[in-house]
């Protein structure tokens, strides 16, 4: 039995970094579609606004079909609950990302209809931010389940407001995300533009973080117990306060890895609060799926981690390669 | 109708229109690996020519392949949630090894094929070229064994709770239908993409655009074109074989055999009534008995063997196999023409041939989704062959109301991208390569 218990707990934690990498790195890319009306003037700006993203954001997609899969080897139960559970909030998400994906590819083919495939991409990326924060919200603060681990509320179950400050937390990291890339990316006007949504957005997410914390801690009693829990909170106010002093330094490089620090000061707490459940019954906490009740069998998880512990190296590997290939300023010449 | 008919009807859908995307990414780049070989040899312009247009029509083909993908992912656990909490142990690492594995591979290397041409060196360019076409063949592999263990499951151990466990990964990723299956597969694709740069080049040639750059993209599809709808016979041939043994009603709904005898015919084309247990049609005899082992009075099982309750839908899975196999066969005699006319030298010049091969582009889309029919269909009434059914597969708390509505959804937004898709490919190609 103990063995099995360390697996579990390995892939709980797998996850939690794929998900945490996953929303770093879309995170900026879906930051930057969702300002694009805000920050680019005009067709050249956002064109480099785009080409800034374009060579990256599927291979950034990837670390949440590879999480959606690690979650469906690991805890298949929790995967089926939560996209069975959830089914009308999980189509929006898939339109959602289904219109950003395709926008910028045919907005770069089509200029005809290049506003068009904009307003796709700023829809999309905003309401597919949105609602992850909505759904992860919901699956940590708890949904009412049954005895087969079925969810048995219905879709504004989903619509309460401590899930929806978890979207708008989410929301306001993700472009404050956005806003680092293009700060680091991008010169001239358009950086100015850059460093100014970076300042006013810095406060927002102070104001929502701090708001977060202080609901976080109400409503699980424990939390306020966990180290992890003040870690996180250390990690996001660092982050901001370090982003303050950037912006005002007019450093480019530096905010984006300020921003993600404090992304990943608000995804500790949001661990420290979850673990070990998966998805919290609201009803009856006995009912709740956790790491050890919803797991598949020791067989699967140890042959997964070889998988992963191999692969996943190897794939950082490179993607720093490719990254490293476009390092610097986005130049025009980068287009499709 | 019900939530389950609903949702078989959206998987079909679904699955069925991402598929015509992969299939064009692994031919395309195919082609791409070739031509940029050529390129890094020997030096000349056409091919990297060659090269940035195909690049160009892989970005539309790869995107939209990238957002309809997205919806499978996610359909096993929206649609299929009772599936997915029984084979978790399985059916999940493979897809995760296929996010690790593939996936990532694919699509962090075509960023760089799209938007390195002027940042990198020519051989990190082709190093590029190579890792995506790697990558989705990877990718193929992985999920060609998901799909593979629901047809000829192994590896596995049924508990006394009823689960379903894990009990070799390596018997369950190589059961005894993933190696023809990914064979079988990987050649239908590469038709796919010789067929589609066929077309296009071919509608240069006879227009008399693009000079050298459209002869040569030409002669690469033609060649490509001659061989692997002949290499798919042998490769079809040995699915067939296997089909018989592992799943045997599912083979005699193929050729609409009812009792099980020796010297069995072939058909060409025929209709099956699956009341009267009949099959009309014109065949040839005893060729299913020889193909099966090379003896023409080889035993093959009927239907009547098997309970009326396991049968699939017959004639449907009867009708889906011949389409594909005689797209086959139509192919293999186009390519082989293409092949002759090129030794000849008269390639370019054959005005006919050249106005049909634009036409023939949804011809492997046909036989690929006519194939897959026969695989899928022929499998019912079992999700995971022998082991569960269908219906009881299906999620359980997704109502009719909601599977309609996504389903209603997907028709809107899928029919916008297809004829984005079609708008765009069509647009690019009167750009063509010089530009
Ligand atoms: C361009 C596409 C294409 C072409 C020309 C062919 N096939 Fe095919 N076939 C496929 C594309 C395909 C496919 C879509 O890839 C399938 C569906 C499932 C699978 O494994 O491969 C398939 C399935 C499939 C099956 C069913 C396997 C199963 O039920 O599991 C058989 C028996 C054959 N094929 C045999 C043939 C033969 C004898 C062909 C004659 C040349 C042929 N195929 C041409
Ligand atoms: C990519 C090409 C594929 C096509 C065109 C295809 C086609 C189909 C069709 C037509 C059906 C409906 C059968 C019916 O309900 O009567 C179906 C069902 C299904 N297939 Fe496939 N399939 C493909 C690949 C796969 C793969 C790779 C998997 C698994 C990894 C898969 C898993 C399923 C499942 C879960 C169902 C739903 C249950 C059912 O209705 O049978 N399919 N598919
Ligand atoms: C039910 C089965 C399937 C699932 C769950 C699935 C899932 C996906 C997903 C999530 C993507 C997007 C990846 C990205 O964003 O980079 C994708 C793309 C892709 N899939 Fe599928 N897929 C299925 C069937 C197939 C089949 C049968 C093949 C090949 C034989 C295939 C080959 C590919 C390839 C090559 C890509 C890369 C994108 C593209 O080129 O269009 N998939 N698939």
């Amino acid at each position: 039995m103990e063995t099995i218990q360390n697996f579990q707990i390995l892939w709980y934690v797998l996850i939690f970094v794929l998900l945490l990498g996953y929303s770093l790195l879309d995170g900026f890319d879906l930051g930057i579609g969702s300002l694009l009306p805000f920050l680019g003037r005009d067709k050249e700006e956002r064109d480099t606004l785009i080409h800034s993203i374009g060579p990256v954001w599927d291979g950034n997609e990837v670390w949440l079909i590879t999480g959606g899969g690690a979650l469906f080897a690991a805890f298949p139960q929790a995967y089926a609950t939560a996209f069975s559970g959830f089914y009308l909030a999980m189509m929006l998400v898939l339109f959602a990302l289904i219109f950003r994906a395709v926008s910028m590819e045919f907005r770069a083919h089509d200029p005809a209809r290049a506003g068009l495939w904009e307003t796709a991409l700023v829809v999309g990326s905003g309401a597919a931010t949105l609602l992850f924060g909505v759904a992860l919200g919901n699956v940590i603060y708890g949904v009412p389940l049954d005895s087969r681990m079925e969810y048995t509320g219905d879709f504004l179950t989903l619509l309460r407001p401590v899930p929806l400050l978890f979207g708008l937390t989410g929301l306001a990291a993700v472009l404050l995300q956005g806003a680092a890339w293009a700060v680091m990316k991008t010169d001239g006007a358009l950086q100015q533009r850059a460093f100014k949504a970076v300042r006013v957005l810095l406060w927002v997410n102070g104001a929502v973080a701090i708001l977060y914390f202080i609901v976080m801690a109400a409503a699980f009693p424990g939390l306020p117990g966990r180290p992890l829990f003040y870690a996180g909170v250390l990690l996001t106010l660092l982050g901001l306060v370090g982003l303050f002093f950037s912006a005002r330094k007019r450093n480019d490089g530096a905010p984006f890895w300020e921003s993600s620090c404090s992304f990943i000061g608000l995804w500790l707490v949001a661990g420290a609060a979850q673990f070990p459940n998966l998805i919290k019954a609201s009803n009856d906490p006995r009912l709740s799926l956790t790491i050890f009740n919803s797991s598949t069998g020791l067989h699967t998880l140890k042959v997964m981690s070889v998988i992963a512990l191999i692969g996943m190296p190897i794939v950082i590997g490179y993607t720093v390669f490719v990254y490293r290939i476009f390092k610097g300023k986005t130049r025009p010449s980068d287009s499709y | 109708m019900s939530a389950l008919l609903l949702a078989r009807i959206q998987f079909a859908f679904t699955i069925g229109f991402h598929f015509l995307f992969p299939a064009m990414t692994l031919g395309v780049t195919l082609v791409i690996l070739i031509s940029e070989t050529g390129y890094l040899i020997k030096k000349e312009e056409r091919y990297r020519r060659i090269t940035d247009f195909l690049v160009r029509l892989l970005g539309l083909i790869f995107v939209t392949g990238a957002a309809t993908g997205l919806t499978m992912e996610f359909s096993f656990g929206t649609n299929w949630s009772n599936y997915s909490r029984a084979v978790g142990d399985i059916f999940g690492p493979l897809l995760a090894a296929e996010g690790v594995i593939a996936f990532f591979l694919e699509s962090v290397f075509l960023g760089v094929l799209i938007f390195a041409r002027n940042r990198v060196s020519p051989r990190v360019y082709w190093l590029s070229a190579l890792l995506v076409f790697i990558g989705g063949h990877l990718s193929a592999f992985w999920i060609l064994a998901a799909n593979s263990w629901m047809q000829t499951p192994a590896g596995y151990a049924v508990d006394t709770a009823g689960k379903i466990a894990l009990t070799s990964f390596a018997d369950a990723v190589f059961n005894p239908s993933t190696h023809v299956r990914l064979i079988h597969t990987v050649l239908a694709a590469w038709m796919t993409g010789a067929v589609m740069v066929a077309g296009i080049a071919g509608y240069y040639v006879r227009k008399g655009l693009h000079g050298q750059t459209a002869r040569t993209m030409l002669k690469i599809a033609i060649i490509l074109f001659a061989l692997t709808p002949v290499l798919q016979l042998g490769a079809g041939h040995m699915h067939a074989v296997e089909v018989i043994n592992m799943q045997p009603e599912k083979a005699a709904a193929l050729e609409g055999h009812f009792v099980t005898s020796r010297g069995v015919p072939l058909y060409a084309v025929g209709w099956v009534d699956t009341a009267g247990e009949t099959t009309y049609g014109i065949y040839v005899p005893k060729l299913l008995s020889f193909l099966y082992n090379f003896d023409f009075d080889s035993e093959i099982k009927g239907l009547r063997d098997f309970p009326k309750a396991h049968w699939p839908p017959v004639n449907l899975v009867f009708q889906a196999y011949h389409v594909m196999v005689g797209i086959g066969m139509l192919a293999i005699a186009l390519g082989l023409l293409g092949a002759f006319l090129l030794v000849t030298g008269r390639l370019y010049r054959t005005r006919w041939y050249l106005f049909v091969l634009p036409f023939l582009i949804p011809l492997p889309h046909l036989a690929h989704e006519t194939g897959w029919m026969t695989a899928e269909i022929g499998r019912q009434p079992w999700i995971i062959y022998g082991l569960m059914k269908t219906a009881d597969a299906a999620s359980v708390v997704v109502s009719a109301g909601n599977v309609l509505f996504s389903l209603v959804m997907f028709s809107l937004i899928y029919l916008l991208l297809f004829v984005m898709f079609v708008m765009l490919c069509v647009k690019l190609v009167k750009q063509g390569p010089a530009s």
